[in-house]
């Protein structure tokens, strides 16, 4: 491959690809996102590879390895083009079904189609599947249809069309102005305006500047970057290459966290295939603007996704953050202006330079514009990822697209924004997702993390799990965070184990309000939010923990399993199941729980046919010495 | 130098251009308490006793005196209820730490006789990790034999393998380190005449 040296080059690639390409030809198109990988979709490629040949069909067929597309929970997706048939949960031993019935004849697979559990009907095509339906798939549209590894799939389908503009008719500062005009901003947490911040950077006086993808995405449950990342990094690039060229920047880090091998891959062969184009590199399509990228990877440490502690990490120094009074938009990489975004953010770059900031900012809502990819998991029967406009409600996502709450329970709360975001109640299911609207009940957009959670859930114990989350994260440089988390975490431990008081639990908000006011960074700033959104809206089980009750019963020290004798039949299942040896009884007597022995597994209360088991809790219970 | 004003409790404060709002209030004789501050090193805005409240274009927020930058027409407090509720509760978090050094009296001046933390049976030695032996090393020393190990509630202070010439002919870190805790580094710099370390370092570091 030559590299293209004038964007007629590429533009004439362009239409050589889109010409060979035949949309009427058959492509079997199977995710190979991490969710699908892990369901092994590799062997489900395996098997159509042996079949298509051993059919002789290799020609007639083309396959494709895909990047996610979002519906993990039902992986492995397989999706036939042009039918758009999609396939569900695929098996090695269905390959040949599939040739045979849709390949050959072009008839849908019924028992691999997705079936609506609420209509109980099968549904053929995969725009109709209402976890697609109901979203509106910008940034993430693409994945389903581009294999990560060639950069052609991704040019064909319009790519680094917005970097041919750019260069060619628009001038720096008329980038900017359209990123500004969009009023896109940023996906990676704090929702800071874009635009302003390129401004920032380009305007100040120090050179080089440098540009930064924030690939370090950790909050637990959370995986859009990644997916983006891995499915098509060429978005990313483009994104990237365009906002350096607006700011004035050559040189760009790509920081991907070493636990995303497949994002390093994809993203280390992207740059590559990139360079070989003459899209990055030494005067670009003709045009004088020289731009390089590197791969910087993350050691592992969630706080080095923090913006100061990123950069530290890029210079070789231990990724921790320092106060940025002085922005790093300023004075960041080696002291110079950088400017740091997250991966989303950047791949919105390319649709608002195509289509107009007007176009962008038509989606959402007047101060949260476009769209928002959501990691929607938890307690939810369609687990995935989900992009929708900014102000869509809480209920369309779950409800509509998430398919609502398995095994009919009820909705309690929603998380979002990651490990330091906010419990939201279910009062507020109608509220329209933004940044501004987040904030304002005590939570946060984060980066995209949503955990449904049910009402089996204790909000004590969720809020008990982030805060531990945290202080082993917590870098432990200022005093508040370190010393901070580690009390929370202590108080919240004996609240959960029923060995609190009132004023214990007024000494938790006290220091979370110290934390959140005195932290040095994002990170410790935001880490109370768990804990002051579930006092504030669930202070009801709070204080029923320090009466020695978990009402959602899930804390371990306040409940207690026992048999009911109106019921027990004493078939002794309970007894065989119980590791702890905690049940005793004669046969066809009435069963006795050793509370002193009982270890709280629950086995017992999951074996026993006739509901004889009875979990309890409550004061009046002894707690286990354990 | 250009030479700025701003206010800091209600004093009209004149400044050099570059300094820091702790700096220009030390100056001007107010007083703001501070533990992992030192005049030769680098602002470090660790321990967080010396926030402050800026008010700028009628917005304001807390910030850490020692690093944030004096500028024309800041208006800046050093007393408000939040700061002292924070350096209150700051005081009683190192309390659960360790009985004495610094902290004691700010914890007295903010009226803390007793931490209502529960105490934090620390492994080695009580330290506030304010980092200044570690960065007095690096920064005047440029010696870098002193270093944090660890991550969040498991950091702690250690030697740097190999080094222990340099650290029983300098000793200077000791000076640094507030009272209580200077038994600690004497402990640390003993051990190093005896290898193998005690310390976090496992061998193959």
């Amino acid at each position: 491959m030559t590299k293209f040296s004038q964007p007629n080059d590429l533009e004439q690639y362009r239409q050589t690809l889109q010409k060979q390409r035949d949309t009427k030809k058959t492509c079997i198109s199977i995710c190979s996102g991490t969710g699908c990988h892990a369901y092994a979709s590799e062997k489900v490629v395996s098997a159509f590879e042996d079949q298509l040949k051993k059919q002789n069909l290799t020609n007639m067929v083309d396959m494709k390895r895909t990047g996610c597309h979002g519906f993990c929970e039902k992986g492995p997706i397989v999706v036939i083009h042009p039918h758009n048939y999609c396939y569900v949960k695929v098996k090695p031993e269905d390959v040949t079904e599939i040739i045979t019935q849709t390949i050959q004849q072009g008839k849908p697979v019924n028992r691999l189609l997705y079936e609506d559990p609420e209509l109980g009907k099968k549904i053929v095509l995969e725009t109709d599947i209402p976890f697609y339906k109901n979203q509106t798939r910008l940034i993430f549209g693409n994945n389903r249809k581009i294999d990560p590894k060639s950069i052609d799939d991704y040019i064909a389908l319009d790519g680094y069309k917005a970097l041919v503009k750019t260069l060619t008719k628009m001038t720096p500062q008329q980038v900017l102005d359209e990123v500004k005009k969009a009023n896109l901003r940023g996906r990676g947490g704090g929702g800071f305006p874009t635009g302003r911040k390129w401004e920032t950077t380009k305007n100040a006086s120090a050179e080089p500047k440098y540009v930064i993808v924030n690939c370090d995405e950790g909050d637990p449950g959370a995986y859009m970057d990644r997916s983006l990342m891995e499915g098509n990094p060429h978005s990313v690039l483009e994104g990237l290459i365009i906002g350096a060229y607006a700011i004035g920047a050559h040189e760009g880090f790509i920081y991907v966290r070493q636990e995303y091998p497949l994002a390093v891959e994809n993203t280390e062969h992207a740059i590559k295939q990139a360079e070989e184009y003459g899209l990055i590199g030494k005067n670009i399509l003709g045009s004088g603007f020289d731009f390089t990228i590197k791969v910087h990877r993350g050691a592992g440490a969630f706080v080095s996704g923090e913006s100061s502690a990123l950069m530290s990490a890029i210079e070789g120094r231990v990724g921790e953050p320092r106060p940025k009074y002085i922005h790093t938009a300023v004075s960041g990489l080696w002291n110079k202006p950088t400017c740091l975004n997250n991966v989303e953010t950047w791949a919105n770059v390319p649709f608002i330079i195509n289509n107009g900031a007007q176009w962008f900012a038509s989606m959402g809502t007047p101060n949260s514009t476009g769209t928002k990819i959501f990691s929607l998991v938890g307690n939810v029967n369609n687990t995935g990822l989900v992009e929708v406009p900014m102000g869509v409600t809480l209920r369309e996502i779950i409800y509509d697209i998430g398919g609502g709450i398995p095994n009919g329970k009820r909705l309690k709360a929603v998380q979002t924004g990651g490990p330091s975001g906010g419990c939201i109640p279910e009062k507020y299911l109608d509220l329209p997702v933004d940044f501004d609207e987040l904030y304002n009940i005590g939570s946060m957009m984060g980066s995209g993390g949503m955990i449904v959670m049910d009402e089996d859930t204790c909000m004590v114990d969720i809020a008990r799990y982030f805060v531990n989350f945290l202080s082993q994260e917590s870098c432990g440089k200022c005093l508040p965070c370190r010393e901070g988390l580690r009390q929370m975490n202590r108080i919240l431990n004996d609240i959960t184990a029923g060995k609190a008081f009132e004023e214990d639990l007024e000494l938790l908000e006290e220091l979370s309000e110290v934390v959140q006011m005195s932290a040095l960074c994002a990170l410790g700033q935001s880490a109370p939010n768990p804990v002051l959104s579930t006092i504030k809206y669930f202070r009801d089980e709070y204080e029923a923990h320090l009466r020695g009750e978990c009402p959602s019963k899930v804390c371990k020290a306040l409940i207690n399993y026992k048999i009911d004798p109106a019921k027990c039949k004493g078939c002794g299942l309970c007894t065989k199941n119980c590791p702890a040896e905690a049940i005793s009884g004669e046969k066809k007597g009435v069963h006795h729980i050793d509370s002193e022995r009982c270890i709280k597994c629950g086995n017992c209360l999951e074996v026993c046919k006739f509901d004889a088991v009875l979990k309890t809790t409550g004061k009046q219970i002894p707690i286990s010495k354990r | 130098m250009t030479t700025i004003s701003l206010n800091i409790d209600g004093k009209t404060i004149k400044a050099e251009e570059g300094t820091t709002v702790l700096k220009a209030a030390q100056k001007a004789g107010i007083n703001i308490p501070t533990l992992c501050h030192d005049d030769r090193l680098e602002p470090y805005g660790a321990c967080r006793f010396c926030m402050v409240e800026v008010e700028k274009n009628s917005r304001k927020k807390l910030v850490a005196s020692c690093c944030y930058p004096a500028e024309n027409g800041l208006v800046v407090r050093t007393k408000t209820e939040n700061i002292d509720k924070i350096r209150k509760l700051l005081a009683e978090l190192l309390l659960s730490i360790s009985p004495s050094g610094a902290h004691v009296d700010i914890a007295k001046q903010y009226g803390v006789v007793e931490s209502r933390f529960k105490q934090t049976e620390s492994p080695e030695s009580p330290c506030s990790l304010c980092g200044l032996c570690v960065r007095y090393c690096a920064e005047v020393k440029n010696k870098h034999a002193v270093c944090f190990v660890g991550r969040g509630v498991d950091r702690t202070i250690a030697l740097v393998p190999g080094l222990s010439d340099t650290c029983s002919s300098c000793r200077e870190c000791f000076n640094v380190c507030d009272a209580g805790k200077i038994v600690y580094l004497v402990d640390m710099i003993q051990e190093i005449s005896c290898p193998p370390l005690k310390s976090s370092f496992k061998s193959s570091d």
